[in-house]
């Protein structure tokens, strides 16, 4: 709806954008303004059917996405179109009805179809789903241009079936719709647990003995369901966009499945409705292609963007995670100069800290940079000091790389030179409880493997340096990960 | 006017070898060369389990052509090839992008792709509609009745043929030529890439270079049988022929005779239900799957059946459950 504001406002001021309206008998503001208005009864089903086709499609494949099955859908959408065509030679006009009992029949037989060859064949389950794919599709090509040469054929609009056409929605498909969405939301939250268990670990629910095979059957049933009274409003081609595009959005978006069912049909009916609303600006579009293209756009966006899987989003945690090491590592090196001469003086100069960090020259100056800016150190023309802060911080990095060396050494019997590439890394992901941990089982903290004396720290301070978030504090192993 | 015209056995038969040799005999001759050309990459598509990026390049290739349409102003084959091998490109990355940066597995990966590229496709063609000489129905059909009526390429008093199907002749010559170039590479690769890379043949060259040829394959077999069939020609011949021998080159022979046989049945069959003649291909070829499903000597239904019912250890120890037993570690 925000999408279709957005055009609507866009319309008032740019010239070039009529080009959509170019199509139209009608000026494509007024056709927008009729849409958004809800004046119309064709608008009022379309946006009903559109949204219906969102609930159902977005749920089902939520569990195709999770179960890796994506492209059955793929499949099962295009085998149902020799059923569709047959519904329609059923009385030779759309009636609703024959046509979803035609379609759905078309569908089964091409699931069962596709697991019998693989069953007993050697074809492989993707060559098996290719070819189901386009025999049924060719099938219903054959049957719809033989239908076509009837004199009724060219009115029936079946080939709005094709590609989609919402705004042929009548009370009818709203019916089968309304119906087919009840049975779908029903039949899962009243199996949820199981199908949830079928679904995540099959293996388990043999164990428990339930019907695996049977809550399979019955997915590919509801589905077969959900694509069929779909096609109206997408088209045959399509329908298995709506079925994976908003679930595998929804599935970058949460980790809890049933929050992956409420963002997957919430997504799918945004897309639904603003395909509707598109290809409504036109007299010859098709609802199906803007419909996805709709859902591939949230998509795009939730790739990007999605707090926690998002690209951005993880490009930028893991770039200041880099520079938080960095920073550690420096102020590890500075505090390793200063201990070299017994901390006889506060501040050290560059040239030390350059070579104790094996770097270069400017990469150190960026660095002392980088720690001023934070408070950690204060820089003169050439020498470099810590601040308390950045002492506290330099010394709960030396201890958690000395802890570590002392409990490899001591609990692991590695060999003291062979301890130090490992803390190296630890150093900086030790969490809170970890270092406690080491305090308790280690039997005396005060000297490392290598003869150097741990640092100590005022009990508030150990791990400390771990605001940024390092992987020692979070909870491991929550339920339910998709 | 009935559904299903009544049935001449002169008109189905004879008529398309004699009086419409020119156009329905041509019309075979196209689909043949269709078949035979996607057969052959589509044996290697299988192998690689792949059959589904297939489906996904032919899908997706369409806005590359609509788009070279739309810049070129015409139906030039160098435009449409290069558009359309930017858009499969584009669709083996954006499956890459996804299935690499995100939780989401290859077959969300390549639903998400194609479909969009598709989706992208549809609404330039519907929206362009008066600048795009292709419409939705020459994406899903093909304009296989077309091809007989253009003008034929001439050669100094030599009719070559219309330019679709000297095309086709064309891509069929590259990609046997490709075939027999790079066969061992092929054919390593696609079955075991670990001793290809240690063999020190690119596995990832070969494979992106399948990918480029797959795409040139697909531009030229969409103007005969449209976007979505192409899918079926390059994978039924494939697997009916996997039904019928172990073997790689006899295997490849046999994609090409179900491929001719499906062309001529196809042929006849859609004269006789005067239908469209890409769909009608397409269902003879999946009529030739089944019978191979049926009876082939070594894989068919019936005579494994028969065989059990003997008992003969011999055809236990064929039984593709066996095999899969003994195939995983």
């Amino acid at each position: 709806m925000g999408l279709g504001c957005a055009v609507l406002l866009a319309s008032a001021f740019s010239a070039q954008a009529a080009k959509i309206g170019d199509l139209t008998q009608t000026r494509w503001t007024e056709q927008a303004w009729r849409f958004v208005t809800l004046s119309d009864p064709v608008v009022r089903y379309a946006c009903l059917g559109t949204l219906l086709l969102g609930i159902s499609c977005g749920l089902l494949g939520s569990f195709l996405v999770v179960r890796r099955m994506a492209l059955l859908g793929d499949a099962l959408s295009h085998a149902v179109l020799p059923g569709v065509a047959l519904g329609f030679l059923w009385n030779l006009e759309k009636d609703p009805l024959a046509i979803f009992i035609g379609a759905l029949l078309a569908g089964l037989a091409g699931s069962a179809t596709v697991s019998i060859l693989t069953r007993t064949t050697r074809l492989k389950e993707d060559t098996a789903l290719g070819m189901v794919l386009a025999s049924f599709f060719g099938l219903g090509l054959c049957l719809m241009s033989m239908f076509q040469r009837l004199p009724t054929g060219n009115k029936s609009g079946i080939e709005t079936f094709l590609f989609g056409q919402a705004a042929a929605l009548g009370p009818g498909d709203i019916q089968v719709m309304g119906a087919v969405t009840l049975v779908v939301v029903g039949l899962l939250g009243l199996g949820y647990k199981e199908f949830l268990l079928v679904s995540f670990d099959p293996g388990f629910a043999r164990v428990l003995a339930l019907p695996t095979v049977w809550f399979e059957r019955l997915l590919v049933m509801l589905l077969a369901f959900a694509v069929v009274s779909a096609l109206q409003a997408v088209g045959v081609v399509l329908v298995s966009a709506m079925l994976i595009i908003p679930a595998a959005t929804a599935s970058l978006l949460t980790d809890r499945f049933h929050r992956v069912l409420v963002w997957s049909s919430c997504l799918g009916m945004i897309s639904g409705l603003s395909g509707a609303f598109l290809s409504f600006l036109g007299t010859r579009l098709p609802t199906g292609p803007f419909m996805v293209l709709s859902a591939s756009l949230l998509f795009a966006l939730a790739l990007l963007f999605s707090p926690r899987q998002g690209i951005v989003p993880r490009w930028y945690r893991q770039r200041s995670q880099r520079v938080r090491i960095e920073r550690e590592n420096t102020l590890k090196a500075i505090y390793q100069v200063l201990e070299s001469d017994g901390f006889a003086s506060e501040t050290i100069t560059v040239a030390a800290l350059t070579a104790r960090r094996r770097l270069a020259l400017a990469a150190v100056e960026a660095e002392i940079r980088s720690l001023v800016a934070v408070e950690f150190a204060t820089a003169s023309r050439d020498r470099v000091a810590l601040t308390p802060s950045g002492w506290l911080r330099a010394c709960a990095i030396v201890r958690n790389h000395r802890l570590w060396e002392l409990y490899l050494t001591h609990a692991a019997q590695i060999a003291p030179d062979h301890v130090h590439d490992d803390a190296e890394k630890i150093e900086h992901v030790l969490g809170e409880a970890m270092v406690r941990e080491l305090e308790r089982r280690l039997p005396r903290i005060d000297t490392d493997p290598h003869g150097r004396p741990i640092p100590s720290l005022p009990a508030s301070m150990a791990g400390a340096h771990l605001g940024a978030g390092g992987a020692g504090d979070r909870p491991v192993g929550y339920g339910g990960r998709t | 006017m009935t559904l299903i015209p009544e049935f001449q056995a002169h008109r189905v038969f004879v008529e398309p070898w004699t009086t419409e040799l020119g156009s329905h005999g041509l019309m075979a001759l196209v689909t043949f060369l269709v078949g035979a050309t996607c057969g052959l990459i589509g044996n290697f598509l299988i192998l690689r389990r792949m059959a589904l990026v297939g489906d996904a390049i032919s899908h997706s290739v369409l806005p590359g052509i609509a788009l070279a349409f739309l810049i070129t102003g015409s139906r030039g084959i160098g435009a449409m090839v290069l558009g359309a091998m930017v858009a499969a490109w584009l669709t083996h990355g954006l499956i890459e992008l996804i299935s690499r940066h995100s939780r989401l597995k290859q077959d969300a990966a390549i639903g998400i792709a194609f479909s969009t590229l598709f989706a992208i496709g549809v609404v330039l063609i519907a929206v362009f509609a008066d600048k795009v000489d292709l419409d939705q129905d020459c994406v899903l059909n093909g304009e296989l009745p077309m091809i007989p009526l253009e003008p034929p390429v001439r050669l100094g008093g030599w009719v070559l043929g219309p330019p679709p199907l000297l095309r086709l002749v064309g891509v069929l010559v590259v990609s046997l030529v490709l075939l027999v170039t790079f066969y061992k590479e092929l054919l390593i690769t696609s079955f075991d890439p670990g001793l290809a890379a240690c063999l020190g043949i690119r596995v990832g060259a070969i494979h992106h270079g399948l990918m480029l040829w797959l795409a040139m394959v697909v531009v030229a077999s969409f103007e005969a049988v449209g976007a979505i069939l192409v899918i079926a020609l390059l994978i039924l011949p494939g697997a009916t022929a996997s039904l019928l021998t172990d073997r790689m080159v006899p295997r490849l022979a046999w994609t090409t005779v179900h491929a001719a046989l499906s062309a001529i049945s196809g042929m006849h069959l859609s004269v006789a239900l005067d239908c469209s003649p890409a769909g009608a291909t397409v269902v003879a070829g999946a009529g030739w799957f089944c019978v191979v499903w049926l009876f082939s000597p070594t894989e068919g239904l019936i005579p494994r059946a028969w065989c059990l019912r003997r008992g003969s250890v011999d055809s236990r120890l064929r039984s593709p459950e066996l095999r899969q037993h003994n195939e995983s570690p």
